[in-house]
């Protein structure tokens, strides 16, 4: 073999102890923890966004007592696929999911409480598409924004509905719950008064967006290592991954001179955001596999076998509404017996195949 | 941290087993609940406790042994679909979803079992996955153990999908296949334990490793139980595979045990038919492993599965066993420089062995195998290890007990030459054993040249041999020297002329052995001798006139020269017998100056040797047996002679001896036969010395002890008396024997002595004789009671 072939990347190479710049990163990753729990139960929702959610729904209702009760129904509701999110309260809340394009059509229903007379300046529904960014204050930067006008202003004195459609809906990007950005597709109702504020009913529904496999997926294969030390090739048999997915690869040892304890491949998340000039990066780590346990010899080859299913995963999005990007990575991690850590990290593109909503 | 203590080592294993019962126990309450999403996480968790790496392999055992019960039960419910509803297929994706590498193998070893036995996907590619999937455990002890629930969960499978379509050969291939390819890795990580850790503890480690051998060699055990597994595919594929890792792996520990294991494990005929590439093996093992065992076991396994029935034996021959077999000894002898002696030596044993059962006729193949042992020990002159020793010691005692006829020993060239090595004391055990072999089964041995070389072969107890300055045992030397003696008398042809040469032979032989062997050895050889005279005075019509080597002079020539050799020793009182004996023999031959010579050879002994005057009582009463028997003399020879004795008998020193050795020489002049001598005188004369003699001693004895004296002599004079009345010799008288009686009588009175039994018997016989009538009678009648 040439050696001018082979590809000493810059990223790894050296010891961590060599290297603290990519030893600090590791920091934030609680090891132990991620090591010892067990993957069967499905990794829980982003929890801050759901409070958020729910309190804010909450708030209207009981705190002001409106005078009327707004719902929202769509019209194909009991036909329509409802993508569950699991809370950590063990709530499961179902939201109904829509796809780029589609027809949104329903009715809403207006109900005045004990016969209460609703003098209003008009009543219409907004569909809206939303950035919020938790780094710019919770600013929302609508990318889609859509209204349709219920009712001219007057008096509703008893149970009214409305239907509504909007037809062909670009809805480009998928609804996205991330560290520091969501992206959030919602229906609002706005009964707009005088007096006493407005009142306004929000749903909320969710997008994915599907992809066809892509034509060119080539493997990932590379040798990696530090000279006369440790020298590795790894291949993952593709780069582009569907969520239910399963990564298959080998790990080939060329040479081991270090002691070798566990070899891990995780994945990992990259969110990077752009509040104004400045960009923010956030890195999780969602899943932690381990691949190897012990010291291999040269000439040993591990295999690989991941399944991407039981990890909440999201396609890979690109500089959506230049607003943020969320890549994935795959990182091999070798520790050896000194508890250094040595490691090779590489992009998979993830996407969504038709009928892997759930 | 190395050096863990075995207390924080039992408290390790006591948490470990804890906490696999704590999960157990939720395990088994998801079980019965059917719930399989706890099910799979609590047996995870249990699994994790099998990560340890502060155990060592037996405590490891321990624990594992706890997680594979339990692992056993959740088998079984995987296996019941109405349980859990969910198809071994997702089973078989679910289970590798756990993120840690040995749990997750577990559980996919006992998902794969299930799903192999659903017989839902071809078993050769879920095997080989399972396999694959292993190479991710590479800590030695977890991978060993992990592999080996892998082999155990499977066995059952593997066997019956090995053994159940029969015919369908790549279905056993697959098994195969499979089982070679987990016992590759298995035997990869055992050998690996050995390179961790410090180089101090490297026998703790072997130690260890010894304990878990098993774990690899049960593959082989489970290969040789597929009965798919037929000769072909021992000898296409699994041999070869099996070989290759062994020979690889340079380790002496597993090259040791898998070597054996291989042996031990497939059937004898399969070994017969790849002998050739089963050998080839041997010589590339590492120096260091004991591969004599190993050998020498796989030819002891040949050797009785030769034994187990004739149909085998031609199958022997046909792959050439033995040539194999010996070509493979001497490779590994040549390729481990540093093998010591004793193991070399065992390897020959074991191939001997191996030859005498398979090849029982080839007595070139023997020869060969001792002349291979020559060569290899030609460096050593003489060994001094002792097992080294022994294991010579029964290379040589094989062949003997195999061929009951021990001549055949003798036509082996190599073999005096393989003794030659031996030291001292145990050439001598070993010619003692040949000996020994030889009077078991009653070999005569008939020719010169094998007497030639079996004295070669015992030449240890034959002679002191060079350097021997041991002091030895009294017991042992006569007991070896016995048997030489013994030994003697087996050498024996019919032909004279080639006994003679054999007793020329022997005589050269035992001559050198010095003064200490000859009071042993000559007397077995002068009969021997003695012997062949005998034989050849039967036949003597037959050579007269013709110039025969083998004379009866020659011999007595010889024998003279033998019992010189022993009188000088000295040993004057054989020697005195033994001339006596070839006298009594030159008697039977006629050859009267031949006889007279060994009188005279007697006489001088007697005079100039025996100085002891019991021996000299032993000698005269000899000397007048043997000399009343010879009728070969002339008057003038036999007057010398007979003079010489009854002056020699009167001149003993005790009164009794002298008066009983004078009545016994009265027989010198009264011998029955035709043409005897008879001068009654002359017998009188002696009798009545003979009763002089007695009177004196009885005087003698009265003044001295004042008490009774020796009646008995006077009774054993009238015995005399009337032996010669009653044949007739006329000197003695009825009056005489009268006169006797009263004399005795007489004496009885003064000294009032008790009734003598003696007397009174052989009063009774006159008695008798009295009463009788006839001839007799009458002549008895004129003596009086």
């Amino acid at each position: 073999m040439l050696l001018s072939l082979r590809r000493y990347t810059r990223d790894i190479p050296g010891k961590a102890r060599d290297a603290p710049r990519f030893r600090s990163r590791f920091v934030t990753v609680k090891t132990e923890k991620l090591f010892s729990q067990c993957r069967f139960p499905l990794p829980s929702w982003d929890s801050r966004f759901l409070l958020r959610f729910a309190s804010s729904h909450n708030f209207l209702i009981e705190a002001f007592k409106p005078a009327c009760s707004i719902s929202i129904k769509f019209s194909d509701g009991k036909t329509r696929k409802r993508v569950p999110i699991k809370r950590e309260n063990g709530q499961t809340l179902l939201a109904p999911l829509f796809r780029n394009q589609e027809n949104i059509a329903g009715k809403i229903t207006i109900e005045p409480h004990q016969g209460k007379r609703i003098e209003h300046n008009g009543v219409k529904v907004e569909l809206l598409g939303q950035i919020e960014m938790y780094l710019d204050r919770g600013n929302f930067y609508d990318f889609t924004s859509l209204v349709r006008e219920l009712d001219v202003p007057g008096d509703i004195y008893e149970r009214t509905t409305y239907p509504f459609e909007f037809s062909m809906v670009e809805m480009p990007y998928e609804t996205y719950n991330g560290v520091n950005v969501r992206l959030r597709y919602v229906l609002k109702v706005t009964v707009s008064r005088n007096y006493g504020g407005s009142i306004i009913e929000y749903l909320n529904f969710l997008v994915h967006n599907y992809s066809p496999p892509p034509s060119i997926n080539t493997s990932i294969k590379m040798e990696v290592g530090i000279e006369d030390c440790l020298h590795i090739e790894f291949e993952y048999n593709k780069s582009k991954y569907h969520l239910k997915d399963v990564i298959i690869g080998k790990i080939y040892y060329f040479l081991v001179k270090i002691k070798i304890k566990t070899m891990d491949i995780e994945i990992r998340r990259r969110e990077s955001t752009v509040t104004g000039a400045t960009n923010h990066v956030e890195t999780e780590t969602l899943a932690k596999f381990e691949l190897m346990d012990g010291a291999p010899v040269r000439g040993e080859s591990i295999p690989v076998r991941l399944f991407l299913s039981p990890y909440e995963l999201t396609p890979t999005h690109r500089n959506i509404n230049n607003k943020f990007s969320v890549k994935y990575y795959l990182n091999l991690v070798l520790v050896d017996e000194e508890g250094l850590r040595y490691f090779k990290q590489q992009q998979i593109t993830i996407y969504r195949l038709p009928l892997q909503d759930t | 941290m190395l050096l863990i203590g075995a207390e924080d080592e039992e408290k390790w294993l006591a948490e470990g087993i804890a906490g696999i019962q704590h999960n157990a126990f939720y395990l088994h309450r998801a079980l019965d609940s059917n719930n399989l999403r706890d099910a799979l996480k609590y047996s995870a968790q249990m699994l994790s406790e099998l990560r340890t790496s502060k155990l060592s392999p037996q405590k490891y055992y321990e624990l594992y042994m706890r997680a594979f019960d339990e692992l056993r039960i959740l088998e079984m419910f995987f296996k019941d679909e109405s349980k859990h509803g969910v198809s071994v297929v997702d089973l078989y994706e679910l289970v590798q979803h756990a993120g840690n590498i040995l749990p997750r193998l577990y559980l996919l070893c006992t998902v794969g079992s299930v799903y192999i036995k659903s017989k839902e996907a071809p078993a050769k590619e879920l095997l080989q996955d399972l396999v694959e999937m292993c190479h991710g455990v590479q800590h030695p002890i977890r991978g060993l153990f992990l592999r080996s629930y892998l082999a155990q969960i499977s066995r059952d499978k593997l066997l019956d999908i090995g053994s159940d379509y029969e015919g369908d050969a790549e279905t056993v291939m697959d098994a195969v296949e499979f089982i070679l390819e987990n016992f590759t890795e298995m035997n990869k990580l055992w050998v690996r334990m050995q390179l961790e850790g410090p180089g101090r503890v490297r026998e703790k480690r072997e130690k260890e490793r010894s304990a878990l051998q098993e774990l690899v060699g049960k593959n082989l055990h489970v290969l040789s139980q597929i009965e798919g597994v037929d000769l072909e595919i021992y000898k296409e594929t699994v041999l070869p595979r099996v070989l290759e890792q062994v020979v690889n792996c340079k380790d002496d520990l597993s090259q040791y045990y898998l070597m054996d294991c291989i042996i031990q494990v497939f059937p004898d005929e399969y070994h017969l038919q790849t002998l050739e590439m089963l050998l080839a093996a041997f010589p590339q093992v590492q120096p260091t492993v004991d591969i004599k065992t190993v050998l020498s076991r796989l030819m002891d396994r040949l050797s009785k599965y030769a034994a187990s029935s004739a149909d085998v034996l031609t199958e022997f021959l046909q792959v050439e066993a033995f040539t194999k077999l010996s070509n493979a000894i001497e490779k590994v002898i040549e390729m481990q420089v540093d093998m010591p002696a004793v193991g070399a030596i065992t390897l020959y044993v074991s191939l001997l062995t191996f030859t005498l059962r398979v090849h029982p006729d080839r007595l070139d193949y023997v020869d060969q195998v001792l002349g291979a042992c020559v060569k290899k020990l030609s460096s050593i002159p003489k060994l001094e290890d002792r097992w080294a020793t022994k294991q010579l010691v029964a290379l040589l005692s094989a062949p003997l007990e195999k061929y009951n006829d021990t001549v055949t020993a003798l036509t082996l060239s190599n073999y005096p030459r393989v003794m030659d090595h031996l030291d001292n004391g145990t050439n001598k055990v070993m010619a003692m054993v040949i000996i020994e072999s030889i009077m078991k089964n009653n070999t005569c041995i008939s020719t010169a040249d094998k007497v030639e070389v079996l004295f070669e072969l015992i030449k240890g107890l034959i002679k002191d041999l060079d350097g021997a300055t041991d002091e030895l045992d009294e017991e042992d030397f006569k007991d070896e020297q016995n048997s030489v003696a013994k030994l003697i008398h087996m050498l024996y042809n019919n032909e004279p002329e080639e006994m003679l040469k054999i007793i020329c032979i022997v005589w050269k032989h035992t001559m050198a052995g010095g003064p200490k062997r000859l009071p042993f050895t000559v007397p077995s050889l002068v009969f021997s001798a003695l012997r062949l005279v005998r034989q050849m005075q039967g036949q003597e019509g037959d050579i007269v006139g013709e110039e025969v080597p083998a004379t009866p002079k020659k011999i007595f020539q010889l024998l003279s020269q033998m019992i010189e050799a022993l009188s000088a020793v000295p040993s004057p009182e054989l020697a005195l017998r033994l001339y006596l004996q070839c006298a009594k023999a030159a008697n039977g031959c006629d050859l009267e100056y031949v006889a007279y010579e060994f009188f005279t050879q007697v006489f001088v002994l007697y005079e100039e040797e025996i100085a002891n005057s019991k021996a000299q009582v032993t000698a005269i009463h000899l000397i007048i047996g043997a000399l009343q028997r010879m009728n070969v003399f002339n008057v003038e020879n036999r007057d010398t002679l007979t003079h010489k004795t009854t002056g020699y008998s009167a001149r003993l020193l005790k009164k009794p001896d002298q008066c009983r050795a004078v009545y016994a020489c009265s027989h010198l002049f009264w011998v029955d036969g035709q043409d005897g001598i008879r001068d009654g005188e002359r017998v009188l004369l002696c009798l009545k010395r003979a009763l002089r003699i007695a009177n004196a001693a009885q005087q003698m004895a009265s003044i001295a002890r004042d008490s009774s004296g020796p009646l008995t002599l006077f009774v054993e004079i009238l015995n005399k008396y009337l032996y010669y009345f009653e044949k007739g010799n006329k000197q003695i008288t009825a009056a005489a024997i009268q006169h006797l009686i009263e004399l005795i009588n007489t004496e009885m009175q003064s000294d009032s002595a008790t009734s003598d039994a003696f007397l009174a018997s052989t009063l009774r016989y006159i008695q008798f004789q009295k009463q009788r009538g006839g001839v007799m009678g009458a002549k008895f009648e004129s003596i009086k009671l």
